[in-house]
């Protein structure tokens, strides 16, 4: 039983980070109807932003300065290049963003050579016992932390001007516009919030507690886990992307323990596969109705 | 020109061309199932790798001594039987493949790669396993190996050895792989699956069956995905399962690079995607040979952190993807089109 509660909560930990990237992709679908194949450039770029300036600067500077750069990147892609075939079919999107993940990928990859740097996060490598229970301190931060994130994205969805925009535009695109959404403002904003989630996420992704990398082309592969997360949640759904991380997390966590390490990559996936037999548009997913 | 190339083009230039013929193939399959059936997948080296094995497991001969899967059959039927277990495979994706479309089927084809490192890793009685892998059992017709220098030959002074040899079986594979394409693009299948990617639900009031016309599309992109399978195994000399999800040729970055050369060749151009191949899997192999004699080159690639030539390739192949995507959607097709158009009559 106390394993299984390690599990459990080590899962959820993991489970609010992929959350967090799942809460990305969905965001940047909702507004620009691109699934997004960048966001683990988006990760990998402010991982090496925040590795390369922890040394001078300290891990707090730098970590906001990674979280940053991934915001300001995210921007740039949606602003220079994703903007320009606006209206074109989502196949068109995701070929782009494929195509922008593969060279940035590659750059940050060279650049790191074969090393593969942690992010030095003061929570790092410990544990915390509770009763006959141990869990890693990394985890319960990310929980908590991931936690406070996706409440404070709730809020703003509900509460703020932009929220509502966004909510509208999602809806009904030119409606919105003739209802004075500003839909370049809005779908830039997406981005720069997915950027700096991605970032957020990759001080948690990068650590070693949570794989047992440092930055590196695993760190980009592991976004891929997210991508699930998204698909079981439905991919234009903030509440599903919540629930798929933590369906992914748990997922992996307990497939690593019951069946073997290898095997819980797969599980994740075996999990989104059966979900789409079921409903092809995920869990919490708009069906997509055909107009003749 | 492409049947005498052996007489003049060295060996290891003739590897290159080999190469490209390889990602050929199993673009072919790719654009047939993204450029008419609209539909993306990412799930391509999952149907190599399962081709692959196959012919390793039914061409080679049972050792003792060795765990390894060995059959025994004469290669050409190991062929024809890794091109049916793969479709097989890919009929088998049909739940997913038929119901599921464009970008969801993308990230479910994901899986498909995730999969294929498990069981590859897993399964080393077939695979050979990710350490040390299996030989590649050689292709012979008759006796007389085209993938070997057995027996020796010699045309026109020039020593026929493996190279030469595999040369004229990859581009028969090639060629019979783009005409089965075109008759079916230009047939009653292709017709069907553009009805698909164009409107599912009018395809339907037309008679179409929506879902199996998607799985149909899906299972030959997986039996073309095979056949390359077997020219990659049969080109390394090995089969080996990967190491990890992200590098290595049945990983990500092989499905990712597929899809580049589809999209670079034009989205349902067969001519395209051999294009496209020429250059997404030819420029890497011909840059390492260009480095010693290009000082250019052999500058920029030193030392780590060095602008290798896989590195160079993938700058280049995803930049292109990104000017095709926003400037020439149609590829390297339209602009071939666009060129004899205005010089063809």
């Amino acid at each position: 039983m106390s394993t299984f509660m390690q599990l459990t909560i080590n899962g959820a930990g993991s489970g609010a980070v992929f959350a967090l990237l799942a809460l990305g992709f969905v965001i940047i679908y909702r507004a620009s109807g691109a699934v997004n194949f960048a966001h683990g450039s988006l990760v990998l770029v402010a991982g090496y932003i925040t590795v390369r300036a922890q040394e001078s600067m300290g891990i707090t500077v730098a970590a906001i300065l990674g979280v940053l750069g991934a915001g300001v990147l995210a921007v740039i892609i949606e602003r220079v290049l994703v903007a320009r075939t606006r209206g074109g079919d989502p196949i068109a999107l995701v070929l782009l963003t494929i195509g922008v993940d593969v060279v940035i990928v590659e750059e940050v990859a060279r650049r790191l050579g074969s090393s593969a740097p942690f992010v030095r996060v003061p929570w790092a490598n410990e544990v915390i016992h509770v009763g006959q229970i141990t869990v890693l301190k990394g985890q319960i931060v990310a929980l908590c932390f991931g936690l406070v994130i996706i409440a404070v994205l709730f809020a703003l969805f509900r509460f703020t001007g932009w929220g509502l925009a966004m909510r509208a535009q999602a809806e009904h695109r030119e409606a919105a516009a003739l209802m004075g959404v500003r839909n370049t403002q809005v779908t830039a904003a997406a981005w720069l919030i997915a950027g700096v989630l991605a970032g957020i996420a990759v001080l948690f992704l990068a650590t070693p507690d949570f794989a047992g990398g440092g930055v590196s082309r695993a760190t980009h592969s592991l976004v891929l886990v997210a991508f699930p997360a998204a698909i079981i949640g439905g991919l234009d759904s903030t509440n599903g992307a919540v629930i798929g991380g933590f369906i992914v997390g748990l997922t992996g966590a307990y497939s690593q323990q019951y069946v073997s390490f290898e095997f819980a990559r797969v599980a994740v996936y075996l999990v989104m596969l059966a979900v789409l037999v079921v409903r092809p548009s995920g869990l919490f997913g708009t069906k997509e109705v055909q107009r003749v | 020109m492409a049947l005498a190339l052996p007489l003049y083009v060295s060996e290891v230039w003739l590897r290159v061309f080999e190469y490209a013929m390889v990602g050929a193939v199993a673009a072919i399959g790719l654009t047939l199932l993204s450029g008419h059936c609209g539909q993306l997948s990412l799930g391509t080296p999952f149907f190599m790798l399962v081709g692959g094995t196959a012919y390793a497991a039914l061409a080679a001969d049972a050792e003792a001594g060795s765990d390894l899967v060995g059959i025994g059959l004469p290669p050409v039927i190991a062929i024809v039987g890794a091109v049916v277990v793969s479709s097989l495979a890919g009929l088998a994706f049909a739940p997913v493949a038929g119901r599921v479309s464009g970008i969801y089927l993308a990230v479910a084809t994901l899986s498909l790669v995730f999969l294929g490192l498990y069981l590859g890793q897993r399964f080393t009685e077939f695979t050979g396993g990710a350490a040390t892998g299996r030989p590649a059992p050689p292709f012979t017709i008759f006796g007389f190996s085209l993938t070997t220098r057995e027996p020796e030959l010699t045309v026109l002074g020039v020593p026929f050895g493996a190279q030469e040899r595999m040369w004229y079986l990859f581009l028969i594979l090639v060629i019979g792989g783009i005409f089965l394409a075109l008759g079916a693009v230009r047939s009653r299948p292709g017709r069907s699956w553009r009805a698909v990617r164009d409107n599912p639900a009018s395809a339907a009031a037309m008679g179409v069956n929506v879902a199996r016309a998607r799985a149909t599309a899906f299972a030959v992109s997986a039996g073309y995905a095979g056949l390359a399978g077997v020219m990659m195994v049969l080109w390394f000399g090995l089969l080996k399962a990967d190491e990890n999800e992200f590098q290595g040729s049945w990983s990500i970055a092989a499905a990712i690079s597929l899809l580049a050369i589809v999209i670079i060749g034009g989205l349902g151009s067969v001519w395209g995607a051999v294009l496209g191949a020429a250059f997404v899997f030819g420029l890497p192999l011909a840059l390492r040979l260009l480095v010693p004699s290009v000082p250019l080159l052999a500058s920029i690639t030193e030392g780590s952190g060095g602008f290798t030539p896989s590195v160079i390739t993938a700058f280049a192949y995803g930049s292109l993807i990104v000017l095709v995507v926003i400037f020439e959607p149609g590829g390297l097709a339209a602009i071939g089109r666009r060129i004899t158009a205005r010089f063809g009559r």
